[in-house]
């Protein structure tokens, strides 16, 4: 199973921050969220993408947690050189992620 | 949850009546013709356009510099050109950012085509005193998002807009504007403005206020919360995207607000679309800054109360930031980019072999170069965190630099294009462009130190 099976997501962009909010389709789901998508889960799908630390913020009765990037788009939209300056494809990518359910 | 309880709860209903406010634009370059759906079917009060992006003002402020009557949105004149009709009949007022760095051309601009489309009368308000730029230039301040200050970062230092909050707007309103025209508000106080207008609440109350920053935030990128931006084929499917329409939120006076759109047009408002659009470039959730309150939308409440309509409650607030945030903007060099594509067996080998042509040409340039990026989109453009296993049949390079000159820039997509006939076997589709860098960071300033004010104009 992949995060793709249980959350979708949306990426933000402010500066050089990018927010990624991972929400459950079934509120259900929010528990196996906080358990499998921590901020060490994160980093380790998007790398050396991410430059600076990573927050998570928790929505429990929106099923929803919201990570914040810190130095996550090569300077911010205005003079990046990326060629997606926004990040937006962040959070899609974070879909890949494993989701393990019998951990 | 507050929201629900003092909407439903409360003893005495502060005012029976709701407002119907309408998002027509969520960003500068955004369709034209959802708005005039809106206008002609929405019933609405307000129709609100935001235009305005981070860097969009700074790059305004550059054709302001070039022309006095510019810097406004280039889309100005098209977008209320195609609107106004229906806004003016059905007596809707319109509140946009649209004056981004020449509010005062932009409502001469407005004025101009109001009278030749035979509308009228019609008060318009240009809002002014975002630009501090002389007040920034007189006083060094730190950076919130970078090291060091305002003085200290490489550039030419050009614009300088404060964000300022839905005072000035009230103010329009107040006073009769049919439509106001902003420079740099921040973009949920353009939606709470009319809010406080029509409501009378408080500039201390600040749940109210919270809770019209959240449906001002749910509204602002317009398609965003119908279903764009949303479309995932087989896991989240929307319909008549083509025909995408765009939202508005009928809101009572405890801020209780339904969001929907115009019956017919595509897309669809649910609950996912909702918590993907309240968490859209959100930080921490309980501190959602603006210069009209720090708003909390930990508590949000969405309720699907039918087909497209979501109800939306439970946004609090607590006091204000003391200090308002500036955007400033430098002149930083310039931006060239080239890229063309390789297919078939070894596109991948031929592409990096490409690239490593193009960096060794670019790199004599010597000290011209500032930030040099190669890559190959299919492969690792994006995601540059994995080697593909499975060679994709096609591969694009793209080679982007920034120079300190703007022949340097050109040059990035000339030595791209020179693959044709100097690269690896079979490159094809070159493009190249250069632009300048307009770098853009952000500091605070006291709010004594920006002064909004009315500029007025009449039609007849």
């Amino acid at each position: 199973m992949i995060l793709r099976d249980i959350a979708h997501t949306r990426s933000g962009d402010k500066g050089d921050i990018s927010n990624i909010s991972v929400i459950a389709f079934k509120p259900e789901a929010y528990d196996l969220l906080l358990r499998e998508v921590t901020c060490a889960r994160v980093k380790t799908v998007l790398g050396n993408m991410v430059q600076g630390h990573i927050e998570r913020y928790e929505l429990p009765h929106l099923g929803a947690l919201n990570f914040v990037l810190h130095r996550a788009l090569s300077g911010g939209v205005t003079r990046s050189l990326a060629l997606d300056i926004h990040g937006k494809c962040l959070g899609s990518l974070l879909l890949s992620m494993p989701i393990e359910t019998t951990r | 949850m507050i929201g629900v309880q003092s909407g439903e709860n409360s003893a005495k209903p502060r005012n029976e009546r709701k407002i119907r406010i309408g998002c027509g634009a969520g960003f500068s370059g955004d369709r034209i013709e959802p708005a005039v759906v809106l206008a002609e079917q929405g019933a609405l009060n307000y129709l609100v356009f935001e235009c305005l992006a981070e860097r969009t003002i700074a790059m305004a402020v550059r054709s302001r510099l070039k022309q006095d009557d510019r810097g406004y949105d280039p889309l100005l004149a098209e977008r209320l050109g195609a609107v106004l009709p229906a806004a003016v009949r059905n007596g809707v007022r319109v509140i946009s950012n649209m004056g981004a760095a020449n509010p005062v051309a932009a409502a001469q601009r407005a004025t101009e085509l109001a009278r030749n489309l035979g509308l009228g009368p019609l008060k318009i308000a240009a809002v002014t005193g975002d630009d501090v730029l002389p007040q920034v230039r007189a006083e060094d301040r730190p950076l919130l998002d970078a090291p060091g200050s305002v003085w200290q970062w490489p550039g030419d230092l050009i614009s300088a807009n404060a964000y300022l909050g839905a005072e000035p707007i009230v103010a329009a309103l107040r006073q009769g504007a049919d439509i106001v025209l902003t420079g740099r508000a921040a973009d949920p106080s353009l939606f709470l403005a009319p809010l406080v207008h029509e409501f009378g609440w408080a500039w201390n109350d600040w749940n109210s206020l919270g809770q019209g920053t959240v449906i001002g935030h749910l509204l602002e990128c317009a398609g965003q919360i119908t279903g764009g931006y949303f479309a995932d084929p087989g896991v989240k499917d929307v319909e008549g995207l083509a025909d995408l329409g765009f939202p508005l939120a009928e809101v009572d006076s405890h801020g209780t607000a339904t969001l929907t759109k115009v019956p017919g047009t595509g897309g669809a408002i649910t609950l996912a679309t909702c918590k993907e659009q309240l968490l859209y470039e959100l930080h921490d959730p309980t501190r959602y800054l603006t210069p009209d309150v720090i708003a909390d939308f930990s508590g949000v409440h969405f309720e699907q109360v039918g087909q497209d309509l979501v109800k939306v409650s439970g946004g609090r607030g607590i006091a204000r930031p003391e200090k308002l945030k500036v955007s400033v903007g430098y002149r930083e060099g310039f931006i060239g980019e080239g890229q063309i594509s390789y297919a078939g067996p070894g596109a991948v080998e031929r592409g990096r072999l490409a690239l490593a042509i193009v960096k060794q040409r670019l790199e004599r340039l010597g000290k011209d170069i500032l930030d040099l990026r190669l890559e190959l989109i299919g492969v690792d453009a994006i995601d540059a965190t994995r080697i593909e296993s499975h060679p994709p049949r096609e591969v694009r390079i793209r080679v982007a630099a920034r120079m300190k000159t703007k022949e340097g820039a050109a040059l990035v997509g000339r030595e791209v294009e020179a693959l044709y006939t100097n690269g690896p076997a079979g490159g094809g589709g070159a493009t190249q462009c250069a632009k300048p860098v307009i770098a853009v960071v952000s500091t605070l300033i006291d709010r004594a130190d920006a002064r909004p004010d009315l500029h007025w104009e009449m039609v007849a």
